[in-house]
């Protein structure tokens, strides 16, 4: 009973959460509904038992990417009621996506029937005994190497990418050389003067 | 109905009185933190520090409290209302919430869950955002550039702190942190700990942790020479009480962090009687009372970093530096055989 009373106030304020982030005026509050949203996913996935999944998913998507999304949409001056003007017009495009993803959900949840004999050609059997974020160690790093590299690659490479887009040298900028003023000694650059009264250097 | 009372009732109301017993200790504890930075700030500098309420001051931090409860909440008109009221709430609960998964002693603990120390890491990664919504909202200058810094700042020594977790997990084996403080009860007492085979990590740690909690050295977020005082500029009476009680216990939280990665917890330093006797928790409150006096110093001896230097030291120093020790610890424990099975 509690599990289940857990998951329609997770799942209640995830759904509304992310209707406010489409309808929400400011682009502000649209991103701090969707954080809420992240949330309350990772609500979903406690709920599951997955429980490493869900701080991940805190960690990694509230923590450091809404944070940027927040950043962006922060400093741009972006006025959206005017942008929202004819988004009328998009409705039926939009209703239509939606329906055909409706759809798609039903059939899944409602007609998919899984075999009986499937669980037994499952290529891994589920470990038990371990805690989830040893089980997915197991695996994620024995039979599933190769497409976790590959997965860090294509990270890798947009990264570079995004930075060879943007990144531009300017002549004549100056740079603190960090090692040069660590190299430097007293005696270089300071020199001591028995100065006279009234004299001057 | 007598099963809903055991199975659902009782857990319940035995988690609110372990919480709000928590609660309360901590937040007396924060105040006489508050009041020891302040006694230690001013030792060093040979002042006397708050001397006034109470006997040697020892009732200052909660007459201060008193005075900002009192005074008038003021909300610039210029700021977004909502977002403004939420942030101060969003940092306070965020910080008091990172307290239901530390272990002050053994089994003492309100949440023993599988994945505690990734929970502290998610909770404070979150505290970011308490301060961006503050800068935001405040529709000023000084409170958004503040934020921005911030944003950045913590941001960045999360991912040296995340390498710091991940080296002292490779040698545990486990998320747990009550798991973490025993991996560490060794015969050799404090030096079995791991502040010493881990020795550059702890430094690491220490200084991001600095960091991350918006601490001198790196109190860029409220630099009074450049920025007035950084986010909380427009906030008064009880808002700013919850900014300044949120910083304080994410301060506390990071120093209970490294008491529990690389001090050995609730441990006794010396593993035979009659030091075994003392109660883990009196040591636990030493440990975090000692990580906190560092804390206090680093306030009163370093001179702030420029933001450049900041930024240097997190992605240029520490990063590269913990990344290699995470490729180092996992090479030494799978080939020394000493591998967390």
């Amino acid at each position: 009973m509690i599990p289940a009373l857990f998951f329609y106030l997770f799942a209640g304020v995830c759904v509304a959460s992310a209707l406010m982030v489409v309808a929400s005026r400011n682009p502000v509050h649209s991103v701090l509904f969707l954080i809420l949203a992240f949330v309350n996913a990772a609500g979903l996935f406690i709920l599951m038992g997955a429980e490493f999944l869900a701080m991940i998913l805190v960690v990694v998507y509230v923590g450091a990417v809404a944070v940027l999304f927040l950043f962006v949409v922060m400093m741009l001056d972006v006025d959206f009621v005017q942008l929202r003007h004819g988004a009328m017009q998009y409705l039926p495009v939009g209703t239509l996506i939606g329906l055909v993803l409706l759809v798609e959900l039903l059939l899944v949840t409602g007609a998919w029937v899984i075999g009986p004999g499937v669980q037994k050609t499952v290529a891994l059997p589920i470990p038990t005994g371990v805690s989830n974020a040893q089980a997915l160690g197991l695996v994620l790093y024995t039979r599933y190497v190769y497409f976790f590299q590959a997965a860090g690659l294509v990270l890798l490479v947009s990264m570079i990418g995004a930075i060879v887009l943007t990144l531009r040298h300017k002549p004549g900028v100056r740079r603190q050389v960090i090692s040069d003023q660590l190299a430097r000694r007293k005696e270089a650059i300071i020199e001591l003067r028995n100065v006279r009264p009234g004299q001057g250097l | 109905m007598a099963e809903l009372w055991t199975n659902y009732l009782w857990p319940l109301l035995l988690i609110v009185i372990e919480s709000m017993a928590m609660l309360l200790i901590l937040m007396t504890a924060i105040a006489y933190i508050l009041y020891a930075d302040r006694k230690i700030w001013a030792a060093v500098q040979i002042r006397r520090g708050p001397n006034v309420v109470g006997p040697w001051g020892l009732l200052q931090s909660f007459a201060d409290m008193l005075k900002f409860a009192l005074k008038e909440p003021i909300i610039p008109d210029g700021a977004n209302k909502g977002i403004f009221i939420l942030a101060p709430i969003v940092t306070c609960v965020l910080a008091l919430s990172a307290w239901a998964v530390v272990p002050v002693a053994d089994g003492w603990v309100v949440a023993d869950i599988n994945v505690g120390i990734l929970y502290i890491f998610a909770i404070s990664s979150l505290s970011v955002y308490g301060i961006i919504m503050a800068g935001w909202a405040s529709n000023s200058k000084y409170a958004f550039l503040s934020s921005l810094r911030s944003a950045a700042q913590m941001v960045s020594y999360e991912v040296s702190i995340g390498f710091v977790i991940i080296t002292v997990l490779l040698c545990v084996g486990s998320l747990n942190l009550s798991a973490i403080v025993k991996a560490q009860d060794t015969q050799w007492g404090l030096l079995g700990w791991y502040w010493l085979p881990l020795f550059p990590m702890f430094i690491i740690f220490f200084v991001s942790a600095l960091a991350e909690t918006n601490r001198p050295p790196f109190d860029l977020v409220e630099a009074e020479s450049e920025l007035v005082a950084g986010f909380m500029v427009e906030y008064g009476s009880t808002p700013y009480v919850l900014f300044m009680l949120g910083e304080y216990v994410a301060i506390t939280t990071m120093c209970a962090m490294t008491t529990i990665l690389f001090l050995g917890g609730w441990l006794s330093p010396i593993p035979y009687p009659p030091f075994t006797w003392v109660p883990g928790v009196i040591w636990f409150s030493l440990k975090v009372l000692l990580v906190f006096f560092m804390f206090a110093l680093v306030k009163a001896f370093v001179p702030r970093y420029r933001y450049d230097q900041l930024m240097r030291l997190g992605w240029k120093v520490f990063l590269p530096i913990s990344l290699l020790m995470v490729v180092v610890v996992a090479g030494v424990l799978q080939y020394s055989g000493l591998a967390a099975k």
